[in-house]
């Protein structure tokens, strides 16, 4: 139990960090821009209480947003994200299989269910996110755009990350 | 108490994510400039909005007086034509009357927001500095005056109303000159008192209190009828309760007077009050 605990936490400066430090530069103009930090929320095992689900999801978005200086903003879209995170597990899992601590990572969920996990749960945060940002619907093809582009540049580098850091328990 | 606590702890994930959503959502709009003006822009027009559709309304319920005062307005000013007098002079001659300018303009004006429950009591009108309106102008209804300009701004002017414990007009009747204020001892919007009257002017019910020219309005345009005459124990001057004629609960179109001379005179007065 400790052990998922300090893993989560160490996931969770590292993805900060990365996220802060260097995909914050990183990115094509202002039309795609990889937000790879919400895979800490996507990575949190699988039993979590709801309770403390929306709670780490807050801190993770009100972390990022005192970075990004816009208060509020990321901690919307991850709160969207967790609730959409619930509904789409509590529809394609049967929660009594798995352990108390298990996580729904690549390697241990294959690689079609996790497909689908991070495309919906990424495209979800990234709507709210860039909707928000705008606040108007006026400009709705132009946010479209940019949330699509933006999930794809996400899910890569979620997906460049799972390979590097659980490559062996794939196999 | 039990089946409420069940229901909520079944769909806790829903009831958690409206906190959360919540307390982000205000995060945003609390600290974010572009989205705090957008959503308080928002709200502002909503209300403007409702507020708009409610005075259009309302506008349905005075239109027989309205359409009253204007009927009874435009017999009047019929009356003041130039052909309904008598002509009676044989000769005539054409004389470029040079004497006769044109002091007073008037500028129509619509009664947009009005208060008469009040101790001060302002009405806005929908004319500002566009049209030449300018602080200090007198504003006149259909039936009798109304108030001062007090503030302008560029579509709109707030018009400081008679029912205004700090407004002071120059009255007279019968021929002697008194101040005429309201609010001392009632706040009904008909009854105002005219003071300064001396106690040896005669003076009965339903005698006519019109300006008396002294102050930013034309001589002779009616404020109202004395309703009742006092005398206040061991003072030379005569308490006197003065009708409005102008119901200015239903007030919705008002003049604004143009005193073009005004300037001149306000320049003179301040003249001799510093020698």
């Amino acid at each position: 139990m400790t052990n998922i605990f300090i893993l989560n936490l160490v996931r969770f400066i590292v993805l900060s960090l990365i996220q802060v430090f260097l995909l914050q530069n990183v990115g094509y103009y202002n039309l795609s821009i990889p937000f790879l930090y919400i895979l800490f929320i996507l990575l949190l095992p699988i039993k979590i209480p709801h309770w403390l689900l929306f709670l780490l999801s807050f801190v993770s978005g009100l972390t990022i947003d005192i970075f990004y200086d816009t208060l509020g903003l990321h901690t919307t879209a991850c709160t969207v994200m967790a609730l959409a995170r619930i509904i789409f597990i509590n529809l394609t899992l049967q929660q009594d299989k798995y352990e108390s601590n298990q996580t729904p990572s690549l390697g241990t969920m294959g690689f079609r269910w996790f497909f689908f996990y991070a495309v919906t749960l990424t495209f979800f945060h990234h709507t709210i996110l860039f909707l928000f940002e705008t606040f108007r619907f006026s400009d709705i093809l132009y946010t479209l755009l940019r949330t699509v582009s933006s999930s794809i540049f996400t899910i890569t580098l979620i997906f460049i990350y799972e390979y590097i850091f659980f490559h062996k328990r794939i196999r | 108490m039990r089946n409420l606590w069940l229901f909520i702890s079944k769909y806790n994930a829903f009831f958690l994510f409206c906190l959360f959503f919540i307390a982000s959502l205000s995060l945003l709009l609390n600290n974010n400039s572009y989205q705090k003006a957008w959503t308080l822009g928002i709200s502002h027009q909503f209300i403007g909005e409702i507020y708009e559709r409610v005075n259009f309304f309302k506008n349905y319920l005075h239109l027989e007086e309205v359409n009253n005062s204007l009927a009874l307005e435009n017999t009047r000013l019929k009356n003041e034509l130039k052909s309904s007098y008598l002509i009676d002079t044989v000769e005539k001659h054409i004389v470029r009357d040079s004497t006769r300018k044109l002091q007073y303009i008037y500028i129509v004006a619509r009664v947009v927001n009005n208060s008469i429950h009040q101790q001060n009591n302002y009405l806005i009108i929908n004319r500002g500095s566009k049209h030449g309106i300018k602080r200090g102008m007198g504003v006149t209804g259909p039936d009798g005056i109304v108030g001062i300009i007090r503030d302008v701004t560029e579509n709109f002017a707030r018009v400081q109303s008679v029912l205004h414990t700090e407004s002071r007009f120059s009255a007279s009747v019968n021929g002697s000159i008194g101040s005429l204020v309201w609010g001392e001892r009632s706040l009904n919007s008909k009854i105002a008192i005219l003071k300064d009257i001396p106690s040896h002017i005669k003076v009965k019910p339903n005698d006519l209190v019109v300006t008396s020219g002294y102050s930013l309005f034309p001589m002779g345009i009616k404020i109202g009828h004395v309703k009742r005459v006092g005398l206040k124990g061991g003072n030379s001057f005569l308490d006197i309760e003065v009708v409005l004629s102008t119901d200015f609960s239903s007030l919705q179109y008002v003049y604004v007077i143009n005193n073009k001379l005004a300037q001149e005179q306000q320049a003179i007065e301040a003249q001799t009050q510093n020698p």
